[in-house]
């Protein structure tokens, strides 16, 4: 079975339709990538997905998203629950202007453990992950908006995966980070691959090449193709996406 | 010729930098000046730590004592009230009223500041003081209890503007990051809004207490104006202010009452100043 399940999913900012009819099945422990032109309604469909989108006004949506067997836009949905099993890394790294422990302890500490011992564990773990603890195991207590932009989206991604989510959404992690940076960034999505389901959203499309397993072409709101990366890259089934991923317009 | 004007501009903004440096020591001279000539007569303990303000007597006495505590207690009073409710109004405002009562609410705001000073001290003379005095069954309404509520409404607007406007500065980004690890909303005010505009609430609550220091007269007519040393916050009290600004018409220039108002606007000058190096201390506080 699928991690998630797209069906039939319309959104509507106000008047605006910036999703129109989506349906995919997105793998459990796979990296999914979206790709398609500015405005495409990529980013609102990754937000869909642990529905981010309610913090906007005037949002309307229909069909429905199947997460593990749930449908999460039934009434009942446990938001906190949701978000803490599908978490979100943001375009621009957004550390709390708080130190780089709290930033890390910060998701156990909203969800209730208080204990020193089992928070400097999990903030251990979850800096080894990203390979930022040999670098600060001394220095827990730096501010994090001092660190260099890849660190900090490293730590954003170790805040994340400290409350052990089993979805990871990614809005073009990488478009505020220098290529080495990148780099790096796309070595540990490969990583954490084996024990996280990774949807990313990219303008780059060597990087969907790169590190998707699957791909997803969307254009005005549709997605148009969706297939395994090779395929929708060496012999893509719409002329539109072959028109794009080879650069005639986007 | 475009550096030239550069350069012009520059000379003149670090000359009016300059002129308010050069402002503030003068005026601090001019109060030693007149300040210190207490001293010839009046020994500087007996001054700092004599308990009894009576100009009058024979032979005056120009303790300090009771005055000091009369604007620390207003002051103490005043902040407590106001600080705590001024921080609830601008999280209310700021984060949690639907859009159109906020801006409502902010409009209700900067209509409260606009009311001059003397205004609220006048509804509080009528209105306010008889009700403490009932409220406590006190012999008279005219109490630093009163005075502090008064101080209260003068310096919530100041403070609620300016941290509201330092809470809706909070980037969009700190909220979702926090949303996105199933924070609820309180959890997000209290662990990173709040955090991440402390230096704003820091400003916004340190000028509101300027506020209160600085409008301490402006309830001279609530606070019961007797200058005795004040066992509680239901007793009359007078400032500081409200002290020069009474008794100063009625010295003869020159005189030991005359120097010792001014030797009283300089513990007032210094006592400010240090609560201005204080939460300049607290707004720079340095970030590892
Ligand atoms: N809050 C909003 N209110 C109204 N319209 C919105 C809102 N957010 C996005 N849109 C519109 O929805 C469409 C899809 O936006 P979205 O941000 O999902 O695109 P995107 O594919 O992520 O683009 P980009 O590559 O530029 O990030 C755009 O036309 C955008 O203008
Ligand atoms: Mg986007």
């Amino acid at each position: 079975m699928s991690m998630i399940e797209v069906k039939d999913l319309n959104l509507y900012y106000g008047d605006f339709q910036a999703l129109i009819d989506v349906n995919v099945n997105i793998d459990r422990r796979k990296i999914t990538a979206l790709i398609g032109p500015s405005g495409c309604g990529k980013s609102t469909l990754l937000r869909t997905l642990n529905r981010m989108n309610d913090l906007i006004d005037g949002v309307r949506i229909t069909g429905s998203v199947i997460i593990d067997g749930e449908d999460i836009y039934r009434e009942k949905t446990d938001l906190i629950r949701l978000r803490k099993k599908v978490g979100m890394v943001f375009q621009r790294p957004n550390p709390f202007p708080l130190s780089i422990y709290d930033n890390i302890a910060y998701g156990s500490r909203i969800h209730g453990i208080r204990q020193r011992g089992e928070l400097d564990r999990i903030v251990e773990t979850a800096l080894s992950r990203v390979h930022l603890w040999e670098d600060f195991k001394d220095r827990l207590d730096r501010f994090a908006l001092n660190l260099s932009l890849e660190q900090q989206q490293r730590l954003c991604i170790a805040r994340l995966i400290a409350v052990t989510p089993e979805v990871v959404l990614m809005d073009e992690p990488c478009s505020a980070l220098d290529p080495v940076a990148t780099a790096n960034i796309e070595e540990l999505m490969y990583e954490l691959k084996k024990d996280y389901t990774i949807v990313i959203v990219t303008h780059n499309m060597q990087q969907a090449a790169r590190v998707s397993d699957r791909t997803g072409f969307m254009l005005l709101g549709r997605l148009i193709e969706y297939g395994d990366t090779g395929s929708v890259f060496t012999s893509p089934r719409d002329k539109k996406t072959e028109e794009y991923i080879t650069g005639r317009y986007g | 010729m475009r550096k030239f004007r550069e350069s012009l501009i520059e000379k003149f903004i670090l000359l009016n930098g300059l002129a308010s440096i050069l402002f503030v020591i003068l005026i601090f001279f001019f109060l030693a000046k007149d300040g210190v000539a207490l001293f010839k007569t009046v020994r500087l303990s007996d001054f700092l730590f004599g308990i009894f303000w009576d100009p009058l007597a024979e032979p005056p006495q120009f303790g300090i004592v009771p005055l000091f505590l009369g604007s620390l207690m207003v002051t103490f009073g005043a902040t407590a009230i106001s600080v705590p409710l001024g921080i609830a109004c601008a999280i209310f405002i700021g984060e949690i009223a639907p859009r159109w009562m906020r801006e409502f609410l902010k409009a209700g705001v900067e209509l409260l500041a606009a009311i001059p000073s003397i205004v609220i001290g006048f509804i509080g003379m009528t209105m306010m003081a008889p009700f403490v005095k009932k409220m406590f069954s006190l012999p008279t309404g005219l109490t630093a209890l009163s005075g502090a509520i008064a101080l209260a409404f003068m310096a919530i607007p100041t403070i609620v503007s300016i941290m509201e406007d330092a809470i809706s500065a909070v980037p969009r980004s700190y909220r979702e990051g926090s949303f996105a690890l199933g924070a609820t909303h309180w959890q997000t005010i209290y662990r990173v809004i709040i955090p991440a505009a402390s230096s704003g609430i820091v400003a916004s609550v340190m000028l509101g207490i300027g506020r209160v220091i600085g409008e301490t007269m402006a309830v001279m007519m609530i606070t019961g104006n007797a200058a005795v040393i004040p066992r509680t916050i239901l007793e009359p009290v007078r400032t500081m202010t409200a002290t020069i600004a009474a008794e100063m018409g009625e010295t003869v220039r020159g005189s030991d009452h005359y120097f010792a108002l001014f030797a009283v606007g300089m513990v007032l000058f210094l006592i400010t100043f240090a609560i201005n190096l204080i939460a300049d201390a607290a707004l720079h506080r340095e970030r590892k």
